[in-house]
């Protein structure tokens, strides 16, 4: 990197070794890389989903572009490669686990559709994560060729303010290199918290930044939080045959309809998820045999609870990664309660020519999808002429969202963002949960109409479907306009995905029970809800 | 309103809605005087809602005009119709006629259309009846109530769909770290019992339902004598009479055979695979509709040697650019085919179970023959409309006489106003749902005309399938818009894992008027096939590359 950066420099002057005299003062070097002379025309610090595709945009506008991302190793010494939170320790990695405990339970339906496998079958952690492992670098190498071929610059350092249009780059091995540029993006995104208040806990326990990546099975684990990223790796654990308990200081899912969010729990324990509710660990203890002693106060009782676990997985909530940026000698403001930054409508922060996108922006919904489309909105305003902005009244009203270990739940579901979390028993929802649409419009006002249902795939092998659910909010004066749909079954997301569409475009609920059902389908469920809540009739389908 | 006009409708021998200026009324309301008949006439011209009468008229009956008569809760028609009626002497039957009838509706056929129309008839408190009655196949196989999407359709073919992608499961699940030995076989007797289990429970479910709602379930063959009455007929042939001020038609329909050598005798059809007793090894399966597709891909999920003959193109009527991915999918995965050719005759070599067939077929477009030996031959080249044999002819129904269907209006009205028909026998209705969707897109081409039209569309790759090693760049997803009606969202088809679930929500989008605007503007959930939708960018004229790289 050295010599590359040295010959670089001594080509066209484009790199300046970091010296003090340029680092004295935050204005000399802003003077000193004055417009037109700058390295870049722009410079993308986080090469996640939104940062890479802000690049990516620009240089396809013929730019001069350089992107800088450096993983911090996480507490347990977990790194990853390019790409960012969503393919390397998010929905990616997640959802790839969760297709291998679905597979479980498929291998065990298997035997009643004729298939003849001997029961049970046992689970190779280190051959899935080796498999998963392979596929995000795979994307990763993906990520690197894509920056290459539309002549983005990429460096794998780590980035910290000069001055307003100065950058410095700190690589691995302690080298440093200056990068100017006329526009900066910030697109750091965020990383899992720990309670750093109890003892043990940094020590002792690992993150979603660590778990996609162990290379050994996590064994007898512990999962501390009630979050959707806590109910999902739990889920995943058990689903795969390891003893998985779920610690939770209240309710799960806050912010999220609380009928489905206790069903969802509620098929979690019958499929041998344990959960401590009501419990808040204090402190982490290693055993002399290795094993993990969690000690916990029980908050109903007052007394003390004990148990001994391999592992111990915190899902208590996401920060993001500003600390280490220096914003202050660019002068770029942030909020002083989440220290996160701020910005206005087009993504510019308190410095003009300094722009935030994605997770680490105070007040936009944590999504890959919307990071994505707000950086290349951006690129295309800075160079492309275009004064499109970035619509998030829509996106909020209307947004899919990604897996965000440990985002608070309350921000995204709330707001009406389609959702599915991958529970082993999937639960998708888009808008209103019942809760919020009686405080906002008034039990008289809202009509719920719902269904139990067994889908067709679970019959032959017996699988329990008690908690197969699907419910829609409508308005109760005509035509009922629909307010929140929620659906708890195989495929959520893939059935909530079109639903999102329908209510986008104002659906009603007459408008819904006119649209032919595909049989034998789950999500015909939803076209064919007919028993309201109110009526008090017995929501259970029975037959075609 | 509604409500009034129905119970007068309920209690009044003759009801004439009319306007006082109208010669065809007045023409009607003296014909009714000279028959004798006390009519209630109702001068929409002197009442004060009468243009709202006439619009909930149009609702019941599909027909705003005056004069619009009913006899005996009967809705006859408007003029012309009505003298029709006496020409025919219907009318004076009609006239006749108390409520007197056993019912006050029959159904014949107990299937997804006859049960939810009995059952909803019940609801409403009016006296109902079920006839229904399975003819055993050729083969000898028979079952229970339901109808054919229960017994020998949707059902039974989702769940062998289901137990051949379990198949699949299984072979990805070693890539996701399950360990067993990997020689896997598959028993078809082990299933056949458990879906036919299934099959009984739901059976006995239909049963209970129409219980519980007081609708009499009776298991014979109907078939219509004179106006208004029905012989049902029962296993052991005993003879039983039933009246009726209604009927309704919902007979179905049954797969049709070859008319060659041998069909009958030794090809079977969707109506016996499901319940086989035993597998059908090396399998010919002959035709290229849905059904064929559907039943040659599980057949060959499990493991079984199966060829498909086509006569010339698969899924008619269905958009050809992804029929063909379809073929060539199930190509690729072990299911052969022949392309162009016709049977024309079949011979037993040995008997058993599965027994030795040869096939022997013919080009369709030269003088070729080819012959083939198979365990099953399974036929499933259409089906044909239960119509014929229920004694239509003897009280005026008409039907196509090429196709067996019924016509009706929009009210599912036949010709003969108290007959009514629902299902696959109606004439240019869809048989099945993803039909609707189509014709519907067929329409608005029509309409629009297919220049105007602008598609999207890629190529995915299931995150599912990334870790299992499946083939990428098979997973297809395309829209059709129209450019001048605001990109309205006039097609929709993906290729792909769970394509059921992910277009039922699209499908209610496109009812609410769904555009490409709205699509581009909603964001994915992450990750799911269904996402793909909302980031379609490439349109097809442009010619772009549209392999899917990253996520």
């Amino acid at each position: 990197m050295a010599a590359m950066a040295a010959a670089l420099r001594g080509v066209g002057g484009r790199f300046r070794w970091w010296t003090p005299a340029v680092a004295g003062g935050v204005r000399g070097a802003a003077q000193g890389a004055v417009a037109g002379q700058r390295d870049y025309d722009l410079l993308v610090i986080g090469g996640g989903s939104g940062g890479l595709a802000c690049a990516k945009e620009a240089a396809q506008l013929g730019r001069k572009v350089a992107v800088v991302d450096y993983v911090e190793p996480s507490p347990r010494g977990t790194r990853w490669g390019l790409g960012g939170t969503c393919v390397n320790v998010g929905c990616i990695p997640k959802k790839l686990m969760h297709q291998a405990a679905l597979l479980g339970g498929l291998i065990r339906d298997a035997p009643h559709y004729g298939w003849e496998v001997a029961q049970p079958v046992p689970h190779d952690w280190r051959k899935m994560a080796e498999a998963v492992q392979n596929h995000v670098k795979s994307l990763n190498w993906g990520h690197r060729v894509q920056l290459h071929d539309r002549k983005v610059k990429y460096f794998n350092v780590k980035a910290g303010f000069v001055d307003e249009h100065t950058v410095r780059g700190v690589a691995k091995g302690g080298k440093e290199i200056l990068l100017s540029a006329d526009h900066i993006v910030i697109a750091t995104g965020g990383r899992p918290r720990y309670p750093a208040h109890i003892e043990g806990a940094l020590e002792y326990g690992i993150t979603s930044d660590d778990i996609f990546w162990l290379k050994e099975s996590p064994g007898k684990t512990l999962v501390v939080g009630a979050s959707y990223v806590a109910l999902e790796c739990a889920g995943f654990l058990t689903g795969i045959g390891l003893d998985t308990t779920v610690m939770m200081r209240s309710i799960p899912l806050r912010g999220f309809d609380q009928q489905m969010s206790s069903l969802v729990t509620e098929h979690m324990a019958s499929h041998g998820t344990r959960f401590l509710r009501g419990c808040t660990p204090s402190q982490v203890r290693r055993l002399p045999d290795g094993q993990l002693q969690v000690t916990w106060e029980d908050r109903t009782t007052g007394k003390e609870g004990t148990g001994t676990f391999n592992t111990v997985l915190w899902a208590v909530g996401r920060a993001p990664d500003t600390r280490s940026l220096n914003l202050e000698k660019a002068g770029v403001d942030t909020s002083p309660n989440t220290q996160k930054i701020l910005v206005d409508s087009r993504e510019a922060t308190s410095v003009p020519h300094i722009y935030a996108i994605g997770d680490v922006v105070e007040g936009r919904p944590e999504l890959t999808p919307t990071a994505v489309m707000a950086g290349r909105l951006l690129a295309q305003r800075l160079f492309g002429g275009s004064s499109d902005l970035m619509d998030y009244d829509k996106v909020s009203s209307l947004a899919g969202r990604r897996l965000q270990p440990g985002e608070a739940e309350s921000e995204a579901s709330s707001s009406g963002v389609p959702t599915t979390v991958f529970t082993p028993l999937e639960y998708g929802c888009v808008g209103l949960s019942e809760e919020e649409a009686v405080s906002r419009h008034g039990q008289e006002r809202v009509e719920v109409y719902h269904a139990h249902y067994k889908p067709l795939e679970f019959t032959v092998p017996g699988r329990d479907a008690s908690q197969c659910y699907v419910k829609m909010v409508c308005l109760r004066e005509p035509p009922q306009l629909v307010l929140g749909l929620h659906f708890l079954g195989p495929n959520a997301g893939e059935v909530t995905q079109g639903f999102a569409l329908g209510i986008k475009c104002g659906a009603s609920y007459v408008q819904v029970m006119q649209t032919v059902g595909i049989h034998p389908t789950c999500s015909e469920e939803i076209v064919k809800l007919r028993i309201s809540k109110r009526s008090g009739l017995d929501p259970t389908v029975t037959g075609c | 309103r509604r409500r009034r006009l129905l119970g007068l409708i309920e209690r009044s021998r003759v009801v004439i809605f009319s306007k006082s200026y109208c010669p065809h009324s007045t023409r009607v309301k003296e014909l009714f005087s000279s028959l004798g008949a006390e009519c209630y006439v109702l001068e929409l011209d002197q009442v004060d809602d009468g243009a709202k009468i006439q619009e909930v008229l149009l609702e019941i009956t599909n027909q705003k005009t005056v004069p619009n008569i009913f006899v005996n809760k009967v809705h006859v028609g408007g003029c012309d119709q009505t003298f029709q009626a006496y020409q025919s002497g219907l009318l004076q039957k009609l006239l006749q006629e108390d409520s007197a009838y056993d019912y006050d509706l029959i159904v014949i056929g107990g299937g997804s259309g006859g049960l939810s129309c009995a059952k909803e008839a019940a609801i409403l408190g009016k006296k109902v009846m079920v006839l229904d009655f399975v003819v055993p196949s050729p083969q000898g196989t028979s079952w229970g109530l339901g109808g054919t999407c229960v017994n020998v359709g949707c059902i039974p073919k989702k769940l062998m769909h289901q137990a051949a992608l379990l198949g699949q499961a299984l072979h990805d699940s070693g890539k996701f770290g399950w360990e067993y030995n990997q020689q896997v076989k598959h028993n078809w007797e082990t299933m056949t019992k458990a879906i036919q289990n299934h099959i009984r429970s739901l059976n006995f479910g239909y049963g209970l339902s129409l219980r519980e709602k007081a609708v009499a379930y009776v298991n014979s063959y109907g078939e219509f004598v004179e106006h208004h009455k029905i012989k049902a007929t029962n296993k052991k042939g005993q003879e039983t009479y039933y009246t009726a001020a209604q009927f309704v038609i919902a007979t179905g329909e049954r797969p049709r055979y070859l008319g060659i050598q041998g069909d009958k005798e030794y090809c079977i059809t969707s109506d016996d695979l499901f319940s086989l007793p035993y597998c059908p090894g090396k399998t010919l399966v002959v035709g290229a509709s849905y059904v064929a597709l559907e039943c040659a891909g599980f057949l060959a999920g499990f493991g079984l040697d199966v060829t498909v003959m086509v006569r010339s193109i698969l899924l008619r009527g269905f958009d050809q650019e992804m029929a063909e991915k379809v073929g060539s999918y199930m190509e690729q995965h072990g299911v052969k085919f022949l392309w162009k050719f016709i049977p024309v005759m079949v011979q037993q070599l040995e008997k058993g179970s599965p027994g030795k067939l040869k096939v022997l077929a013919k080009s369709t477009e030269g003088t070729e023959t080819i012959e083939g030996v198979y365990n099953t031959v399974l036929l499933a080249i259409g089906r044909d409309s239960c119509t014929r044999k229920i004694g239509l002819e003897k009280i005026g129904v008409k039907i196509n006489e090429k196709s067996g269907k019924i016509p009706v209006n929009d009210v599912e009205q036949t010709n003969v106003p108290y007959v009514y028909a629902v299902g696959d026998i109606l004439e240019g209705k869809p048989e099945l749902t993803p039909v609707a969707i189509q014709s519907g897109k067929l329409l608005a081409r029509r309409l629009f005309g297919a220049s105007l039209e602008k598609i999207y569309h890629t190529l995915f790759w299931p995150l599912e399938w990334t870790v299992a090693g499946r083939e990428n760049n098979t997973c297809y997803a395309k829209i059709i818009c129209n450019k001048f009606d605001h990109d309205r969202v006039l097609g929709f088809h993906i290729l792909g894992p769970n394509a059921g679930e992910v277009t039922q929500g699209f499908a209610a989008a496109m009812k609410c008027g769904l555009t490409k605007q709205l699509l581009d503007d909603t964001i994915g959930i992450h990750p799911t096939c269904g996402e793909v939708f909302t980031t379609l960018e490439i349109t097809k004229s442009s010619g772009l590359d549209i392999t899917q790289k990253g996520c």
